[in-house]
Parts: C-alpha cells; structure tokens; sequence
C-alpha cells in the first residue's frame, strides 16, 4: 500500500528550516575542551622532530598529541591500512597532520598550533602521475612500488577488431581535482563515557567506518566507541577517511585528557586536508564500421590517489566495468591505473570514477559520429545496451528493464533536441550567442557491486502504545534516507506515518551495514526495511489470527487496521499491538538485506559487476558569447530510471543537485595546486556554481521498479552527477564548433 | 550596550563589543541557527538580518548591531511553533536537504520578499546569489520563495515573524 505521503516530506524539514537541528559544532557538553590540528609546510619530507614544547607552554593549552600518544593503530585505512592518523616517519603530502593542540578554547588551540615545529629533509615531490609510475621516488617505501591498483578488462581482440574497423579515432582527455564543499566542514565532538564508552558526534558519513578508525585509534573494541548519528551539512561521499580521522583524534584528546572535546573545522583546514575527486588522464582508441558500429575499444586510465589509497581501488574499478559507456563493444582492452603521488589525497567524490570516463565517452561518440556523417543519437541508438545484451563485462542485462532507450527517448522530446540541434551555431553564426544543445546518457552500477560485500539491517520496534520506532543502518546525509526509510515502513505496515518515528542511529544499536555511499542508501536500506516490516507482520499475525477468526497469513495490514479475511474481523494497528504485549509477545521485526551475488575475475575483468543497473540521460542548453566566450546555461534536462520514487519531491532534489554539481564540474571548478600545496583554500577561490550559474532545470522521474530491490526502488544519488559536464562539451562544440578535452572547460576565446 | 534580538530589546554586557558578532550569538546565546561555513564573508551560511537586511556576521562584531533590530532564524517562527509561511514554502517545496544552508537562505529570501513581493525567477535567482547551497541546485529554493510571495504581496508582514515587536 503506497501510504498517505504529502506532496513532499521530511522528517528533519521543520527542525532544519527553524534552525534548531543541531549539526556537530553546535553540540555543547560542559568542560568542553578544543582542538586544533597542527600542518607543516612540506609536501614530502622525512620527520626528524616535532617540537611540542612551545605550543605546551602556551597559556590555556592541555597538551599536545602526536603520533607517539597513539596507544592503538596510526594507520588505518578502508582497504590498505597506509592514512595515518598523524604523520610518523614523513609528511607526504600538505594536508599531512602532524599534531593536535588541545585547549580552553578554540582560539588559543589555534594560536598555540603556530608554535608547533617540524623539523624534517625535504624529498622530491612526485606531483605527476606519470612520473610517480617510474618509482625513482616512492612515497610508501615499504610497498616497493608507488602503484596503488590496476584494473583491467580484456574481452574479444582489440587487434581484430581495430583491422575490421574502416574507421580509427584517438583522443586524450584530462579531468581535475574537485573539491566537495559540503557547507559543514569536518568537525567531531567526544565525550568519554564513566562506562568506558568513548561518545562520538561527528560530521561523518560513516557511522561504521568511523567506529572502526575510532577504535583502532584507540586500542579498544568495537563494542568501546559509540558513533552517534550526527545531523550531516552535507556529504557527497566526501565525509569518510578525513572525517573518520577527524573524530579519531579528537576522540584520542578526549580518552587521553578525560574530558569532552570538540574539533571543528575551519575551511582552509578542510580543503587542505580532505580527500578530493581523483583526476584522471584518460586516452581513448576506437575502431568503428562505416555504417556506425563500434569494433573496439582500446583505453587507458591514470588516477591520481594522492598520497593515501584510500578508496582508490574502488573508485578506479568502477571506472573499469564502465570504461566503455553504455554501450556495447566486443572488443575490449582497458587499463586503469591509480598511482600515489604527494598531491591531496583523492577519494570518493558523489559519481565515484564514472563522472571522468563519462566526460570522455560521451564526447568520444560524438566525435565517432561526426567523422561517419551520423548523428550522435543514431550512433547512440545504434551501440547502447538493451534489453538481454552481454555488457563489456560478460554480464547479461536482464532480470530488470533496461531503459537506456527510454530515458533517451524522454530527454529528447522534453527538449525537441533533433530540432534544437538545427539551431546549433557550431561557431558559424554571425549572431553575439552562440547557441548549442548537447546531451550524455549513461549507464550506472547499483550499489558496491563486486567492490564489497553488501548487507544492511533494519529493526522496527513497536512501543505499547503502537508508535513504531524504526532503526535503519544506513546514515542520513541529508538526501532525506530518513524520511524515504520511514515511508517504506509505514506503507508496508498500513499505519500512518505520524506513527514512525526515525530512531537516532547509534553504531550499539544495529549491526554495521556499512556505509551509506555508491548510492545504495534506498536499495539496502530500504530492502531491510521492508524485511524487517514484513517479519514484525508475521509476529503480529500469528498473535492475532484468531481472534480475528482466520489463519495467519490472511491477516491483511491497511489503514491502520489489521484485519481477517472479512473486514468486519478487524483490530486498530495499536489495539492489535496492545493484544500482543499483553500475551507476553515482544512486536519487533529485524531484517538483513543482503544484495545478490555479483561476481569479478581481476584477470580478465570479466564477471557480473553489479546486481542491477539504472539509466540515465541529460541534456543542456546553452549561448557561448562569440567575443567573451562566456557560456550561459539556458536550460537542464534529466531523465532517470530510479526503479521507484519512494519520495518524488526528494527524488527530483537529488536531480538538480547532483546536476548543479556537475555543471561545477565542467564549467567552474578546480582545486588550484601549487607545487604540490593546495591555492584555493576558502570558498572566494574555490568556486561552486551559484543560483545565478544555474539555468532552470526539468527532473522527469521514470520508474520501472526491479525485481532485485524489495522496494522496487534503486539509486538515484550519484547517476545525475555523472553525464551533464559531457553534455555541457557537447553543447559547447555544438555552438562553437571547438572540442574540450580536459576540466574544467575555458572558453575563454572561442 | 543594547540590541533588539528577535523582537525582545536586550542588554549586551560592553565586553561582548570586540566579539565576533556569530559567535557570541553562537556560544553565548546559544542560537545555532547562523552558521560559520567559510568565516570570510563568502558563502552566506551565517546570514541574519539587521533592520531587515541581510548581513553576513562571521566578518562582524557585536558592536556594528548594537542598538538595531536583529533577526535570526530562530525568530521567524511564531511563538506558539507555528512556521513562518516562508518556512512552510521551504518545506513544502523540497528546499531542504542537508539544512546547512537554509537559516541563511530563508532569511536573506525573507529580506528580498519583504521589498519585492512580486518577483520574477530571476530576481529571485539574483537575491540569493551570495547564499551558496551545495545540495539543492536552487531549484526547490526558488520555487519555494516564489510559492511565499503573494503571502508577502497580501499581507502586513509585520505581524506575522514573531520577532517583530508590535
Ligand atoms: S560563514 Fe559567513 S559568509 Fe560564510
Ligand atoms: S541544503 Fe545542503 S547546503 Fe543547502
């Protein structure tokens, strides 16, 4: 039953929009104590000393933590345990930690971090990645080698098929490092527990994740550190490694000196020290038919990870299984590489190693048609995946809709593209506005896939009075997880939805179910929700079968009412609990949503990649001045299949941001490095699109729900950042007549 | 020193002058609703209003408000709880995801309403240019501020923000 759901609706919306939802710094505890991290002016040096003793004197300053005050582990890390916590043996990169000052105050915590010193020997910075990849330098010498991962897919022969090609074309493109920018910086609050718990608020995406960092940290069990849920400003995959080492240290400061402390970041410090997007250096061959069939595709990819692994061998392998677009080539041969070098650490970034190769192969293919006198939609139609296709990857789509057409199909009418594409300039107008219309699709992995194993949990526990309190282990990070959560189960219950309340999540309240990343949050979470209701329902049946005259499974849950098979048998949700409680029978549901299988070999990068695919296509319109170059955005089209929109208006948000972000990326952003050190520390320089660079957008929701999520539901968090930077190139060739090979795009002069 | 914080006239103690004017409403009065996101003056998290303009305070001291009339979110509501009709548009729009942003927003749009309760998209887009939002692309922000403008056209706003001394 779909239940009765406001035109949009939130949880959190009134608490947030009076102000009164308390993020992380805006928690207080008495005898709170501050803390400030402490950088050094290397981006590759071996440490010889780091001298505390002037910040120690400083007047309101506790004490000064290093690497040495660590009792448990100073590296950690999701995959290679190689981020460290504080820098030991070298600084290897700028955002490198040496040192926390704790205070009485913020202020003084801050002015006493200045008296820190790092004596250290330079070494040579590595800050390109192709000469990272020689390892005449390595920045982890005891992994011997400063690669992190390669990738592969080897399907068909590539030679074969480039000598059955009559076409040949090569391209090189070239992406940047992208900051998050969430509008809340890391920040983390702990509070040492008389039990022995040590309480952790924090700015994190990950309450799990960040329990794992806190303990290691620690030296203590899991069972010893709660993560409290915190309300997050913002995430966008942004908030794990850093912002799990954020609440570390602090939580370290709070054990170490038995009282709460809080770390809150100021934005120079965020920037300099969180993970960003990896740029990539792609370079791309393909083989094509005179009649527009690809035959091949050979390509290689070079990430730069920065000085950490973090998730880089996720990030690079999704880059991998999706290295040829949608669309389907027998012949394959694909490397992806991702290097360490002394630049910021990169990590996940919301589209996760698809907005990089996306930005190539959707222009990749225009280029391919323009050269065969096709249009770029026929090619498209031509190559795409469909319905029961073998994808690049061996896996067969079915089981789901594939959509790519359909997708395609609503982008174009919404935008009368075909015709808008006669409007076109191609820089031959003698018009000041330069008109072009471009558009990308894409096809995108749901979930982890074969990067992790994929569980979630869910409880529902029924009060005696009938409210529901609902515990999901997936984390809000502010795309409304919580209220999508809460829908599901009041509809699968029959009841109303004031009756759900969303229980603060707490690490010692669900079992880990992982991270709330790769856009899985609805699938898995809302999976286990639904397993979760429905076991609640049997224990409910069971109890009241009788007295409503019928067997258990024809109790039927609607309107708040619990019913036999004749309506007239009925109870009220609550009296229904209320019989329940007093036969002694606890009314509380648990499920575990486990992801079906999905299969890799790392030999020949061939297998079923991801359970269950979504599809996705965006288009733009747009005037490029002729004199100034300057590019102004008239209108954003986007077409998904997110299986079911559980909370349409939250849905359509998701849309418009994830399409905001990506006009960041193709248009304004870039983290500026300087010989290795990070120049655009604040929001003056780094510069996200603002309402007036945004042109007004269209969301059309197309839903086709899957089999494979209980739901019906599937993702739709990361697809819409992924294809309008590549349709944003397109359009712009389309008004000019000039390709943009690499990120973000100048046209400064057209 | 005095101020008129949220329609009550109150008394700032003269060592609060110096201070920067967020935190002391932050730490000393405990009204988190303004945010430091950026601490320059770039990003608009940490708007309030002073006689019904917007003003960015992570750059400001106490004394540049003192003796003027300050609105900060936690003055838009009614006193009973009852949401601003602006509040309600932001709700009801979808203009909330993470929330980081939306004191500053909602206040700065209260501001642009106030003077223009007719506006274009456009000239909403323009108003809330300087109020930087990483969640929502503007778009449900926009359509919420012009959902609360015949609210503004129809009626004598001052009765309606709590904070307004009547
Ligand atoms: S915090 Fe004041 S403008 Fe950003
Ligand atoms: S809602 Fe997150 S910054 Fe605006």
């Amino acid at each position: 039953m779909k239940p009765m759901v406001p035109k949009s609706w939130r949880n959190d919306a009134v608490a947030k929009v009076t102000g009164r939802t308390k993020y992380t710094d805006d928690l207080k505890f008495a005898n709170l104590l501050h803390a400030a991290p402490v950088y050094s002016d290397f981006v590759h040096a071996r440490i010889n000393s780091i001298e505390t003793a002037g910040a120690e004197k400083y007047p309101g300053v506790v004490r000064v933590i290093t690497a040495r005050d660590v009792p448990g582990a100073n590296r950690v890390g999701q995959i290679r345990k190689d981020y460290r916590i504080f820098a030991d043996d070298k600084i290897r990169y700028n955002g490198d930690v040496v040192a926390l000052v704790v205070a009485e105050s913020r202020d003084i915590a801050i002015r006493a971090s200045r008296l820190v010193r790092v004596e250290a020997i330079p070494l040579p910075a590595l800050l390109d990645p192709e000469e990272a990849l020689q390892d005449k330098v390595l920045i982890h010498e005891d992994l011997y080698t400063n690669l992190v991962v390669t990738h592969k897919v080897r399907r068909g022969d590539v030679d074969e098929g480039f000598r059955k090609a009559d076409l040949v074309i090569e391209e090189d493109f070239r992406t940047q490092f992208v900051e998050h920018a969430y509008m809340e910086t890391e920040a983390a609050v702990c509070v040492p527990r008389s039990d022995g718990v040590t309480e952790v608020y924090g700015s994190m995406q990950h309450p799990f994740s960040t329990r794992r960092f806190v303990a290691a940290c620690l030296g203590t069990p899991l069972g010893r550190v709660e993560v409290v849920g915190t309300p997050l400003g913002g995430g966008f995959g942004g908030k794990d490694d850093t912002a799990a080492i954020v609440c570390a240290r602090t939580a370290l400061a709070a054990r170490l000196l038995n009282r709460p402390v809080k770390t809150m970041y100021r934005r120079d410090w965020s920037i300099r020290e969180s993970y960003k997007r990896h740029p990539y250096h792609i370079h791309y061959k393909m083989g094509l038919t005179r009649d527009g069939l690809i035959t091949a595709v050979q390509c290689r990819m070079l990430a730069d990870a920065g000085a950490y692994c973090s998730v880089t061998p996720w990030v690079t392998w999704r880059s991998t299984v999706q290295c040829c677009g949608p669309y389907l080539v027998d012949n394959v041969h694909c490397d992806v590489l991702g290097v360490y070098t002394n630049n910021v650490v990169t990590g996940a970034m919301r589209g996760f190693g698809s907005p990089q190769v996306n930005f190539a192969i959707e222009q990749l293919v225009e280029i391919a048609a323009a050269k065969l006198g096709l249009s770029g939609i026929e090619f498209r139609r031509r190559n795409m995946v469909r319905q029961g296709c073998l994808t690049i990857t061996g896996q067969r789509l079915d089981g789901h809709k594939v959509a790519m057409g359909e997708v395609l199909d609503a982008v174009l009418k919404e935008t009368d593209y075909e015709r808008n594409l006669g409007r076109c300039a191609f820089g031959k107008s003698d018009s000041d506005e330069w008109y072009g219309i471009g558009l990308a699709m894409s096809y995108r992995g749901v979930s982890l896939g074969a990067e992790g194993a994929d569980l979630c949990a869910a409880a529902i526990d029924v009060q005696p009075d009938g409210s529901i309190l609902l515990d999901v282990g997936v984390h809000e990070n502010g795309q409304g997880l919580e209220s999508a959560m809460s829908i599901l189960c009041a509809g699968e219950l029959g009841v109303d939805l004031r009756h759900i309340h969303y229980r603060r999540a707490s690490t010692s309240s669900i079992p880990d179910s992982g991270t709330t990343v790769a856009s899985r949050g609805t699938i898995m979470g809302g999976g286990a929700v639904l397993l979760a209701a429905r076991d609640l329902k049997d224990k409910i049946s069971a109890a009241v079968a009788e007295k409503l005259r019928c067997e258990p499974a024809q109790v039927r849950f609607a309107h708040g009412r619990v019913e036999g098979r004749d309506s007239s048998d009925s109870l009220s949700f609550d009296e229904a609990i209320r019989e329940m409680w007093q036969a002694r029978l606890v009314p509380r549901g648990f499920g575990v949503f486990r992801s079906p299988k999905v299969t890799w070999n790392d030999e020949s990068g061939q297998g079923d990649a991801y359970f269950t695919w979504v599809y996705g296509c965006q288009a733009v319109e747009l005037t490029v001045n002729r004199k100034t170059g300057k590019v102004r955005l008239l209108r954003a089209v986007a077409a998904h299949d997110v299986g079911r929109a559980v909370n349409p208006e939250m849905v359509k948000g998701q849309f418009y941001g994830g399409m905001a972000m990506s006009t960041g990326y193709a248009l304004h952003e870039e983290v500026g490095m300087k010989d290795g050190k990070i120049a655009t520390t604040n929001l003056n320089t780094y510069r996200i699109p603002r309402s007036t660079d945004l042109p007004e957008m269209t969301a059309i929701i197309v839903e086709n729900p899957d089999p494979a999520s209980p739901s019906g539901a599937k993702s739709i968090g990361e697809p819409t950042n992924e294809i309008l930077a590549p349709a944003i190139a397109n359009a712009i060739y389309n008004a000019t007549g000039r390709r943009h090979f690499s990120l973000p795009i100048r046209t400064t002069s057209p | 020193m005095k101020l008129n914080l949220n329609g009550k006239d109150i008394e700032v103690p003269a060592e609060a002058a110096e201070k920067r004017l967020v935190e002391f409403l932050r730490e000393d009065l405990d009204l988190t609703g303004a945010k430091n996101a950026c601490d320059i003056g770039a990003c608009g998290a940490c708007t309030i209003l002073v006689d019904e303009e917007p003003l960015k305070i992570c750059v400001k001291r106490v004394k540049d408000v003192a003796g003027h009339r300050v609105l900060t979110i936690e003055g838009m509501a009614a006193e009973d709880g009852t949401l601003h009709p602006l509040q309600q548009a932001f709700v009801e729009a979808g203009a909330i995801q993470c929330g980081f942003c939306t004191p500053g927003m909602v206040l700065t749009a209260h501001a642009f309403l106030l003077k223009h309760p007719d506006p274009t998209r456009d000239e909403i887009r323009r108003a809330i240019s300087r109020n930087l939002c990483r969640c929502t692309g503007y778009q449900q922000i926009i359509d919420a501020i012009e959902r609360a403008a015949p609210f503004y056209r129809e009626t004598n706003i001052h009765e309606h923000t709590a904070a307004t001394p009547r």
